[in-house]
């Protein structure tokens, strides 16, 4: 199946009568939008002409600050002039790869990975190699291996990208001795740690996690986002550096962008300033919290025997693991028809791997909703097992043409 | 001040190319004629629509089923309102591909031999000895599709019985029915059917030679994929046979306003008839608009001397 085709399959996912279990948009109708709007209301009376204004490239002084509190959560400290404001943490992404990576240069990335940095590797001509995740996230093992293995090669890797807190797609969650592990290893390979942290402060239990740049900040980037904990809307995002890099960022993004949006940056520093913003975090969480478990009961109640899923502790997403055989990327079709949507798992490699894996996310529809379309895809897996019984299993059942990227087998970042 | 309703997207996995389809004829209208052009999905909030503004004429273009199979033809009339485009029966012959060969077959026309089997038959009886008998029968290369469906959704081409099984698989995702046809080689050709006042015209035909091995999903709506040739590169008697075999389609198959048939023509220049499309697309990459395109006509005044035609049909 073509690339085409999937996001033909998509545009019919948008429709209300399909349960999307497909896409990544946070439920911002959770936000309290009166306060919202007494706060971007405030903005323009008092500072609209600021507002309405260009800005500084590196972002605005204040709400630099402001990130340090947010950040202080997942033990991350630095200085405010560390931090480098961004449209979105995707382009913060984007420009520490422009900046770092030259083409051919080696990213070590998870298997499965997200998509949307895959995107910006593969643009930059980067040689991205996945290395295997178990139940608590990116093997240290399998990192070693990589690292070896390429050496044996006379090649070094660039970067290590991970998303070490409630993985996208995955749905683990790296455990502090496994970063310590993780960034001991990146330090010693001479690896830069591009750490991506936008679920951090979504997790259902306990404290956040602390970050693995709370550990030593030496070789490590971290980027953060407020799409998940205050709106995607706003775009706007940041990364910490190190003087140096931050300098080269700063030059980056002023090419790019001018200066990210002083609009939505005052509005989320008004917004920190003068409204209950852990409240509202505090209401994502539990709201997250109670899909995942009408998405996890209703796959354990509904899902064929053969089928295991991850249990993720916070974030948007599990990652499904389909019983031998099945090729979740040709049952997509089948999927559509019966009104349910998902991503296939070959939308998070850039091998062509994934055929037997799918990302369900729980992030957007209601719990009756998530129970409704797990019911559907039980239907849809039992049907494909039927036909894989009558016409036999077989890797020749991943008929991929190899011309499709990963981020063609996913939907637009705006599918419910 | 006329009021048109243009109908498209649906639930089909045909939606997104029939949500541009529906874009473009209805830019085309605003800009040939002087009425209101609404366009609107086919939802729980469509029958609503249409009984309260009863639009003097609809013009559905979707695609896949609802759209080709009839089914939303026979509501428009059960609601009184003028259509452009065929009869919900006639859509659903053209749709059927298997019946639609059988009737173009019965009307001396050539087409691939084939056979349309359910999955349940394969489920029965055994695939393995099933698709044996098949490649005994037809040979290879064989094309594998959907019976019911469109844009290449499903269909693939098999070249080895090692490939004939996931050809299955990917036909059955899209269609309880799966067509298994040989494979001509030869030149494609599509050639659409206006009728006008002095009845159907056959438009100058367009070949198609797509960069990939068949004319596929990605082929057909991805701008650079495919090459297209208007008028197809054929001699002008064999130009002439494709339009005959494609009125004889429009005309057995009890089509009206506007098709469109896709044929390969062989090595001695016989056009082998594929199917007939009762809603062709009409996207910036669909092959109808280019044809009007080469005979001078423009896509906004042809498709208002359809509704003029929809309209005084009553």
């Amino acid at each position: 199946m073509q690339a085409s085709e999937i996001r033909a399959l998509f545009a019919v996912a948008s429709r209300p009568e399909v349960v999307s279990l497909a896409g990544g948009m946070p439920f911002v109708q959770a936000l309290n939008m009166e306060l919202m709007a007494e706060t971007v209301g405030r903005l323009l009376r008092e500072r609209g002409a600021v507002a309405l204004q260009y800005g500084s490239g590196q972002g605005d002084v204040a709400l630099r600050e402001q990130i340090l509190e947010v950040m202080a959560d997942v033990k991350v400290s630095a200085h405010p002039d560390d931090i480098v404001v961004t449209t979105g943490s995707q382009m913060a992404l984007d420009l520490v790869t422009r900046v770092f990576c030259d083409p051919g240069d080696v990213v070590l990335v998870e298997a499965p990975s997200y998509v949307g940095a895959l995107g910006v590797f593969r643009a930059y001509e980067c040689d991205v190699v996945h290395v295997a995740m178990d139940d608590q996230g990116l093997s240290p093992v399998a990192l070693e291996e990589a690292i070896t293995a390429l050496a044996a090669q006379g090649r070094k890797a660039k970067m290590l990208y991970t998303i070490p807190s409630f993985h996208n797609p995955a749905g683990v969650t790296q455990g502090q001795d496994r970063r310590t592990e993780i960034l001991a290893i990146a330090q010693r390979a001479g690896v830069l740690l591009l750490e991506d942290d936008p679920y951090g402060l979504l997790g259902f239990e306990g404290e956040p996690p602390a970050a693995i740049r709370s550990h030593d900040e030496e070789g490590v980037i971290y980027l953060g986002s407020f799409s998940k904990t205050i709106a995607s809307g706003l775009r706007v995002g940041w990364a910490v550096a190190p003087h140096g890099v931050r300098e080269k960022l700063v030059l980056a993004a002023e090419s790019a962008v001018l200066c990210p949006s002083n609009y939505s940056q005052l509005t989320i520093s008004e917004y920190l300033s003068t409204q209950p913003w852990r409240e509202q975090i505090k209401a994502y969480r539990e709201l997250y919290r109670e899909r995942r478990d009408a998405l996890l009961e209703s796959l354990e109640q509904l899902m064929p025997p053969g089928t295991s899923w991850t249990t993720p502790a916070g974030g948007f997403y599990s990652w499904v693991t389909l019983p031998h055989g099945l090729d979740a990327k040709a049952m997509l079709p089948r999927a559509v028809s019966a009104l349910v949507a998902y991503v296939p798992g070959t939308g998070f490699y850039v091998n062509g791997q994934g055929h037997e894996h799918m990302r369900l996310s729980y992030c957007y529809p209601e719990p009756e909703r998530i129970r409704e379309g797990v019911r559907r895809l039980a239907g849809v897996i039992e049907g494909e097992l039927e036909i894989a019984a009558t016409f036999g299993t077989s890797s020749a059942l991943h008929a991929d043409s190899g011309s499709s990227t990963p981020e063609s087998n996913v939907p637009a970042p705006n599918l419910q | 001040m006329s009021s048109y309703l243009v109908l498209s997207g649906g639930l089909s996995p045909e939606r997104d190319v029939s949500l541009r389809s529906g874009r473009r004829v209805a830019e085309a209208l605003r800009l040939a004629g002087d009425a209101e052009v609404r366009e609107a999905d086919v939802d729980l909030s469509l029958i609503t629509l249409l009984r309260t503004h009863r639009p003097d004429c609809v013009i559905p273009l979707l695609h896949g089923a609802a759209g080709e199979d009839g089914a939303l033809r026979d509501v428009l009339t059960s609601l009184g309102l003028p259509y452009v485009g065929s009869t919900g029966e006639s859509a659903r012959l053209a749709f059927d591909k298997p019946v639609a060969k059988t009737l173009l077959a019965r009307a001396g026309v050539s087409t691939p031999a084939a056979v349309a089997l359910p999955h349940a038959t394969f489920r029965e009886l055994g695939a393995t000895e099933v698709l044996a008998g098949i490649r005994e029968l037809l040979g290879l290369p064989l094309i594998v599709k959907p019976t019911k469906g469109g844009s290449a959704l499903g269909a693939s081409l098999v070249k080895s019985a090692e490939e004939f099984p996931s050809a299955m698989v990917g036909a059955f995702a899209y269609s309880d029915v799966a067509l298994m046809e040989q494979c001509i080689v030869g030149t494609e050709v599509a050639i659409s059917v206006l009728d006008t006042d002095e009845g159907p015209v056959a438009l100058p035909p367009v070949e198609i030679v797509p960069q990939a091995e068949i004319y596929d999903y990605n082929a057909r709506y991805t701008a650079g994929t495919t090459e297209f040739f208007v008028p197809a590169r054929v001699p002008s008697d064999i130009a002439a046979e494709c339009g005959r075999v494609a009125l004889l389609a429009h005309e057995v198959l009890g089509l009206r306003d506007w098709s469109r048939t896709d044929v390969i023509v062989d090595a001695s220049g016989t056009p082998w008839f594929l199917e007939t499309n009762a809603a062709p697309g009409m996207t910036e990459t669909s092959l109808f608009p280019q044809s009007l395109h080469a005979a001078g006509l423009s896509l906004g005044d042809a498709v208002l001397r359809l509704v003029d035609r929809a309209r005084s049909r009553g």
